[in-house]
C-alpha cells in the first residue's frame, strides 16, 4: 500500500509518552524482518491496538486530540481518517475538547433507572457543577439509578461497586451457575480451586476434544445471548476447520437494556469464564482467546485481568496448559460504549480496530470470524454452562429444564419488582413464579418487557407462561438475553416506547438505510402520537417502518428495533382512542 | 463432465430457471435472465457493501430478505425479486432516502420513487441531512445534503482503487457522515485529487466544479453533451478517457468502469489535467 499521509497536528509530551509506552511495549515483538518487508502485514498485525490506544488517550486527556490521534494512527499505520471514524463511533470517546474539566458522569436514562429516579440524580449532579451524559442502559438495573464515572487521569469507576454484592438467592443449594457467587473469593484462584474450579478443564483434557463435543451436543446447550444457537454445533464447526489460527471470543459486551447477568458473572466468578474459554480453546484447536468486555464495567475488567494473570502463573493459561500439549492464552479488550458491538461480527470489527459495523452473514464466524479466521464466540452465561455439563454429566444437566430447553437460566429482574437482581431458575418455571421469587410486583402489574429493548412485551395474562425457549416462541415473545423488566400501572407506556425508540435511534450504527433512517422515523412518529393514541395513518406508518427494518436490515439490531414497540401496540398498551 | 456439472448451479428467479456458474451473485443471475433489480450502493468496479438494501430479494426459506448484489446463488434456490414484501422494503428505503436527502440530481432514484409509489407526505417534519456544501478547491465540490452514505467514495478512495484513505465514515447512526479526520478541508487531508470518489458517486453529492458552476448558472445541459473516447496522453499506461463536452468545451472526464486498464478509475492528470485543450491557440515561436 501507498505511504499514508498524516496531518500537521502534533501530540503533546504526555500523549507521546502514553502512546509510546503502550505501542512500544506491546508490539516491539513484531519489529522483525517481516515487519520491514511487509507494510500490509505490519498494518494488520498492529491495528487491533487502535481501540485500547484510544482508551488511553481519552483517559489521559479527557478527549482524543488531533495530535494524539495522529501520533497513534501513524505508529499503528492506520489512515487518520479511518482512526477518526473509529474514535467518533463510540460514546466513551470525545473528539472535541470537553467544555469543563473533570470526570464525565454517565447516568442511565433507560426504563429501570428512569423509574428509580435518574432525572433527580442528573439534576443533583449538574447542580454540583459536574458534567453529565445521559447514557443508555449501564447494566446495573438491580441497583438503579445507575451511574458510571469516566475518569480523566483517574481510573473509571462505578460508585455502587463499593457496596459489594448481595446475592438474592444466597444459601440456595440448588444453584448451578451461581453457586460460587458470594461463596468463593473472586480474587483467589485457591478459593476457586477449592470450590470445584478447573475440574472441568482437567476432565476435558482427559476425555479429549471429540468426547467434549459429543457431550455438549447431547446436553442440548444453546446460546444464552438471545439467538439460542446450539453451542455444540458451533464448537464442532470450528473444530473441523483446518485453519492454523482460530480464536475463542467471550462476548461480554452485554448492553441489552435490562441485562446485567454477564457483569455479575465476571465480577463474582471470573475464573469460571477463563476455564470455559480454555476448554473451548483445547476443544476447537484455538490458541488465542479474547474477552470483549463492556467499557462501562471497570470492576469486571479488573477482576478478569487479575484472574487471567493468576491462571497464567498457575499453569492454566499459556503454553502447555496443565502439562498438556495445548497452548491457550487470553487478552481482554474493553468496548467503548456501543450497543451494536454486542453483535458478534460488529464485535470482531471493533477488536480489529475498525468501526463496529456488523458484517453480512454468510460467511459465519465459525468459518470467517475474528481477523477472518474461524472463531467460537459465546457469552459468559453460555460458557459457564459448559463447566456444569462437563462436571456433572449430561444426565444430571438435563435433570432440570425441558427436553428442548435443558438446564437452568439466568434472569435479570428490574423495574417494579420487590427485589431486583439476578436469579437462576430451571427452564420451565412460570413467569409468575419467578416474579414471586423476587418478592413480587410493586404496585399493579401493567406489562412485562421480556428480553430487553430487542424483546417483546407481555401482559399480566401471561404470568402462567413457562419460561422455556419453546413456550416463549409459541407465545410470540422471547427470553432473549434473560432481561425481565416489570412495569406497574404507574408507568405511562407511551413514554416507555418513546424511550425504546430513542435507544435504537442512538445505537444504530448507521450502516444500512432501513435501520439508520428507520429508527429515526419510528422515534419521530412516536413523539408525534397524541395522548389519545396513534391514528390510523401513524399506525400504518409504524407497521411499514417495522416491516422494512425487520426484513431488510443487515443485522439483529435493525431486525428487532421495532419488535418491543410493535408488541406494545398489539397488546393495546398505548392509548387506542384515535384509531 | 462431472466437474462441469458441479461448477454450475441453477436458481429459480420469479419462476424462471437460470443456470449460472457457481459463485455468481443473484444480481448477476437475474440480470442474465433480463430481470432488473434496482441498486444504489453496488457498482461493478467496487466490492459490495450491502448498505442501501435496495436490491433485496426474497429467498424461500430465509427469514429476512437478502441482498442480491452480494449473495451468491445457491443451487435450487427459489427467488422472488418483485414480491409484495420486496416491493414494500424497496418503497420504504426510497421513502427514507427521499425524506432525508436532496435526490433531485439522481435520475435513477427519482424514477424508482415513482415506480414504487413513494409517498413522503406521510412523514411529518422528518429529520433531514442538510449539511452546507463544501467548496474547497477548483476541482470538485462536496454537497453532503445529497449523500446517501452508500460508501462508494470511501471504497474508491481506499482499498478498491486509490489506496489513499483520505475519507472514511465518521460518527454513528443518523449522524454518520463521510469525513476526513476532524473534518479538515480536503486540501489539508491525504486527498490526491484523483476524483475517483466523484466518478462513483450516484447522487451528485460529489460533483466536478465545472458541472457545479454550470448548474449554478442554469446552463448544465446533459442531453446536449457529447462524449468523445480517447486515450490519456500523460503517461504510457493507456487509460481510456471519455471527454464530456458541452458547446465544444470539456465539462468533465470519466472512464468506462468496465475498461480493462482503469476499471473506471483515473489519476489527477487524466481526470483534471485537460485545461490546456482550451488554451488560446498555440503559435509556434518563430525561429530567427
Amino acid at each position: 500500500m501507498a505511504d499514508l499521509q498524516f496531518g500537521d497536528a502534533l501530540p503533546d509530551a504526555k500523549e507521546m509518552e502514553i502512546v509510546d509506552a503502550f505501542v512500544g511495549e506491546t508490539v516491539v515483538v513484531w519489529e522483525g524482518e517481516r515487519v520491514v518487508r511487509s507494510g500490509v502485514t505490519r498494518r494488520r498485525e498492529q491495528r487491533h491496538l487502535l481501540l485500547p490506544g484510544l482508551h488511553l488517550l481519552q483517559n489521559s486527556q479527557g478527549w482524543i486530540s488531533p495530535g494524539g490521534l495522529n501520533y497513534l494512527a501513524e505508529l499503528l499505520q492506520v489512515p487518520p481518517a479511518e482512526a477518526y471514524g473509529v474514535a467518533t463511533f463510540y460514546d466513551l470517546f470525545e473528539t472535541e475538547k470537553p467544555s469543563a474539566p473533570g470526570p464525565q458522569n454517565h447516568i442511565c436514562v433507560d426504563a429501570a433507572c428512569a423509574i428509580a429516579g435518574s432525572d433527580d440524580l442528573i439534576s443533583e449532579i449538574q447542580a454540583a457543577g459536574q458534567r453529565v451524559h445521559k447514557s443508555p442502559c449501564l447494566g446495573q438495573c438491580e441497583r438503579a439509578p445507575a451511574i458510571f464515572i469516566q475518569g480523566v487521569g483517574t481510573p473509571d469507576q462505578v460508585p455502587a461497586d463499593a457496596d459489594g454484592f448481595s446475592h438474592p438467592q444466597r444459601g440456595d443449594s440448588s444453584l448451578r451457575l451461581l453457586k460460587r457467587f458470594g461463596v468463593a473469593d473472586p480474587l483467589s484462584i485457591e478459593s476457586y480451586l477449592s470450590n470445584g474450579g478447573y475440574a472441568a478443564l482437567t476432565r476435558a483434557l482427559d476425555i479429549g476434544a471429540d468426547a467434549v463435543l459429543n457431550t455438549l451436543e447431547a446436553s442440548g446447550l444453546s446460546g444464552r445471548g438471545g439467538a439460542a444457537f446450539p453451542t455444540g454445533t458451533k464448537w464442532r464447526a470450528v473444530a473441523e476447520e483446518s485453519s492454523q489460527s482460530k480464536h475463542v471470543v467471550a462476548n461480554a459486551d452485554e448492553s441489552e437494556p435490562g441485562t446485567f447477568k454477564d457483569r455479575l458473572i465476571m465480577e463474582n466468578d471470573p475464573f469460571a469464564i477463563i476455564e470455559a474459554m480454555t476448554i473451548a480453546g483445547v476443544t476447537t484447536g484455538s490458541k488465542r482467546g479474547w474477552i470483549y468486555v463492556r467499557g462501562e464495567y471497570p470492576l469486571a475488567t479488573h477482576r478478569l485481568n487479575h484472574a487471567i494473570e493468576r491462571s497464567r502463573s498457575s499453569g492454566y493459561l499459556g503454553s502447555r496448559i496443565c502439562g498438556s500439549e495445548y497452548s491457550f492464552d487470553i487478552e481482554v479488550r474493553r468496548g467503548a460504549g456501543a450497543y451494536i458491538c454486542g453483535e458478534e461480527t460488529a464485535l470482531f470489527n471493533s477488536i480489529e480496530g475498525r468501526r463496529g459495523e456488523p458484517r453480512n452473514k454468510p460467511p459465519f464466524p465459525t468459518t470467517s470470524g475474528l481477523f477472518g479466521e474461524p472463531t467460537v464466540i459465546n457469552n459468559p452465561e453460555t460458557l459457564i454452562n459448559v463447566l456444569e455439563i462437563l462436571n456433572g454429566g449430561v444426565d444430571a444437566y438435563r435433570s432440570l429444564g425441558t427436553e428442548r430447553s435443558p438446564g437452568t437460566k439466568l434472569f435479570c429482574l428490574s423495574g417494579h419488582i420487590q427485589f431486583p437482581g439476578l436469579y437462576e431458575v430451571p427452564f420451565g418455571v412460570s413467569l409468575g413464579n419467578l416474579l414471586e421469587t423476587a418478592g413480587g410486583v410493586v404496585g399493579d402489574l401493567q406489562a412485562i418487557l421480556m428480553g430487553g429493548a430487542a424483546g417483546r412485551f407481555v401482559g399480566p395474562e401471561k404470568l402462567d407462561l413457562p419460561l422455556t425457549l419453546e413456550d416463549a416462541a409459541a407465545n410470540e415473545t422471547t427470553l432473549g438475553s434473560g432481561a425481565i423488566m416489570v412495569f406497574s400501572t404507574d408507568v405511562n407506556m407511551l413514554d416507555i416506547t418513546r424511550r425504546l425508540a430513542q435507544f435504537f435511534r442512538d445505537e444504530s450504527c448507521g450502516q444500512c438505510v432501513p435501520c439508520r433512517i428507520g429508527t429515526v422515523r419510528q422515534h419521530e412518529v412516536l413523539l408525534q402520537i397524541k395522548k389519545e393514541g396513534p391514528d390510523k395513518a401513524q399506525r400504518e406508518l409504524l407497521d411499514d417502518i417495522s416491516a422494512v427494518m425487520s426484513d431488510a436490515s443487515i443485522c439483529g439490531l435493525g431486525h428487532t428495533a421495532a419488535s418491543a414497540i410493535q408488541s406494545a401496540l398489539d397488546l393495546g398498551l398505548l392509548p387506542q382512542g384515535a384509531s | 463432465m462431472k466437474e462441469q456439472v458441479a461448477s454450475q448451479v441453477s436458481v429459480h428467479i420469479n419462476g424462471v430457471t437460470v443456470n449460472v456458474e457457481e459463485g455468481t451473485t443473484l444480481l448477476q443471475a437475474a440480470s442474465s435472465a433480463g430481470i432488473e433489480i434496482p441498486t444504489l450502493c453496488w457498482a461493478e468496479n467496487l466490492t459490495p457493501v450491502n448498505a442501501c438494501r435496495l436490491c433485496v430479494v426474497e429467498q424461500q426459506g430465509s427469514r429476512a430478505l437478502i441482498p442480491s448484489c452480494s449473495r451468491v446463488c445457491e443451487d435450487g434456490a427459489q427467488i422472488q425479486t418483485d414480491s409484495e414484501r420486496v416491493r414494500l422494503s424497496r418503497k420504504m428505503v426510497l421513502e427514507f432516502l427521499t425524506s432525508t436527502n436532496d435526490l433531485s440530481q439522481s435520475p435513477d432514484l427519482v424514477a424508482w420513487s415513482e415506480m414504487y409509489e413513494v409517498d413522503t407526505e406521510r412523514y411529518k417534519a422528518p429529520a433531514k441531512i442538510e449539511d452546507q456544501i463544501k467548496i474547497e478547491d477548483d476541482l470538485f465540490v462536496r454537497a453532503y445534503d445529497k449523500c446517501v452514505l452508500c460508501y462508494k467514495c470511501v471504497e474508491a478512495c481506499g482499498d478498491d482503487a486509490q489506496h489513499t484513505f483520505a475519507i472514511a465514515i465518521a460518527g454513528r447512526g443518523f449522524d454518520a457522515r463521510v469525513s476526513t479526520e476532524y473534518e479538515v478541508p480536503l486540501p489539508e487531508s491525504a486527498c490526491v485529487y484523483c476524483g475517483n470518489c466523484v466518478g462513483v458517486c450516484p447522487t451528485n453529492a460529489l460533483q466536478f466544479k465545472t458541472e457545479f458552476d454550470l448548474r449554478d448558472a442554469k446552463d448544465w445541459r446533459p442531453t446536449e453533451q457529447e462524449i468523445t473516447e480517447t486515450v490519456c496522453s500523460y503517461c504510457g499506461v493507456g487509460c481510456s478517457l471519455e471527454l464530456h463536452t458541452q458547446d465544444n468545451q470539456i465539462v468533465k472526464v470519466t472512464s468506462p468502469s468496465d475498461h480493462s486498464v482503469t476499471s473506471g478509475h483515473l489519476c489527477i492528470k487524466g481526470r483534471f489535467g485537460w485545461q490546456y485543450v482550451h488554451a488560446p491557440e498555440f503559435k509556434p515561436r518563430e525561429i530567427p
